[in-house]
C-alpha cells in the first residue's frame, strides 16, 4: 500500500470516528445543554462522514488499485494526488469549523473562509478527476 | 478493465465533477448569504454524489474485481452489466433534471428515473450474482 494510500485511509479512519461521535453528541442535542453552534452542525456531521470517510477511503483505495497509469509514472501524478489529498481535508475541517459558527454568528470573514472551503473542496474533487481519468482503462 | 467497468467508472467520476460542483455552488452561496437562491439544486447535489458517483463506482469496480474465471464474455461485460449502466444512468439523469421543473411532469420524471434506478440495480445483480464465488486463487 503506497504511503499517500495510507494518509488517505489513517485520515479517513479519523473522520469516520469523528462524524460518529458528532452523531451521538447531535442526538443527545434533546438532553443536554448544547451550545447552539452544535446544534446546527448537522450538514457539517454529515459531510465528516460522507466526504471526510466515504469519498476519502474511495480516493485511497482508488490511488492504489487502479489499473497503472505508466511505467514510468505507475500512479500517475503525485503532485496531483498529494494537492488533493491536502485540499480535501483543508477544505472539510475549514467546513466542519466554520459553517456552524456562521450558521449562529454571520460575519463577513466567516462567509469568506466558508466559501474557500467550498473552493478548497471542489479543487481536491476535480484535481481526483483529472488524477484518476487516464488510469481508468483497460490493459 | 473490461469495458463495461471504464464506462462505469468514467461516467461516475463525471458525476463527481458535476455532483462537488453543485455542492461547492451551495456551500459558496451560503458563505455569501444566498443560500436560499441555490437550495434547489440540493436533490441534484445527492443525487449525483451518491447514486452517480459512489454506487456507480462500486458497481464499474465490482464488474472489474469479482472472479470471472469461466464467466462468458466477461471482458467486455455482459449484456445486463451494460443494461445497468443504461438505466442506472437514464434514471439519474431523470432525477436531476428534476431539480429544475416542477409540477406533474417532474413527478412523473422523477418516477420514472427511480423505476430505471430499481431496474439497474436489478440487472447488476443479475449479472455480478454467479460471480461471487470463490475464485481459485484465494486462501481463505
Amino acid at each position: 500500500m503506497p504511503p499517500l494510500t495510507r494518509w488517505f485511509v489513517k485520515t479517513a479512519l479519523v473522520y469516520l470516528v469523528v462524524a460518529l461521535l458528532g452523531g451521538a453528541v447531535l442526538a443527545s442535542g434533546p438532553f443536554l445543554h448544547l451550545p447552539a453552534a452544535i446544534l446546527v452542525a448537522a450538514p457539517a456531521q454529515i459531510h465528516l462522514f460522507v466526504v471526510g470517510w466515504l469519498t476519502q477511503l474511495i480516493f485511497g483505495i482508488a490511488y492504489w488499485m487502479f489499473p497503472s497509469h505508466s511505467r514510468e509514472l505507475p500512479r500517475g501524478r503525485n503532485d496531483i494526488a498529494i494537492a488533493v489529498y491536502v485540499l480535501l481535508n483543508a477544505g472539510l475541517v475549514l467546513r466542519a469549523v466554520v459553517e456552524p459558527w456562521q450558521t449562529v454568528d454571520p460575519r463577513p470573514i466567516l462567509g469568506a473562509l466558508l466559501v474557500a472551503s467550498a473552493v478548497a473542496q471542489w479543487l481536491a474533487g476535480v484535481g481526483f478527476v483529472i488524477h484518476a481519468w487516464p488510469r481508468v482503462r483497460g490493459r | 478493465m473490461p469495458r463495461v467497468s471504464i464506462w462505469f467508472v468514467r461516467t461516475s467520476l463525471l458525476a463527481l465533477l458535476v455532483g462537488v460542483t453543485l455542492g461547492a455552488v451551495m456551500l459558496g452561496a451560503k458563505g455569501l448569504g444566498a443560500a436560499p437562491a441555490v437550495w434547489f439544486l440540493l436533490p441534484a447535489h445527492l443525487e449525483l454524489v451518491l447514486v452517480g458517483w459512489m454506487l456507480q463506482l462500486a458497481m464499474g469496480v465490482a464488474q472489474w474485481i469479482l472472479p470471472r474465471f469461466g464467466a462468458r464474455g466477461a471482458a467486455r461485460g455482459s449484456a445486463a452489466a451494460w443494461i445497468a449502466y443504461v438505466a442506472l444512468n437514464a434514471g439519474v439523469l431523470c432525477v436531476v433534471v428534476t431539480a429544475t421543473l416542477s409540477g406533474p411532469l417532474a413527478g412523473a420524471l422523477q418516477w420514472m428515473g427511480r423505476l430505471a434506478e430499481v431496474g439497474a440495480v436489478a440487472a447488476f445483480v443479475v449479472s455480478v450474482w454467479s460471480r461471487v464465488r470463490a475464485s481459485g486463487i484465494s486462501a481463505m
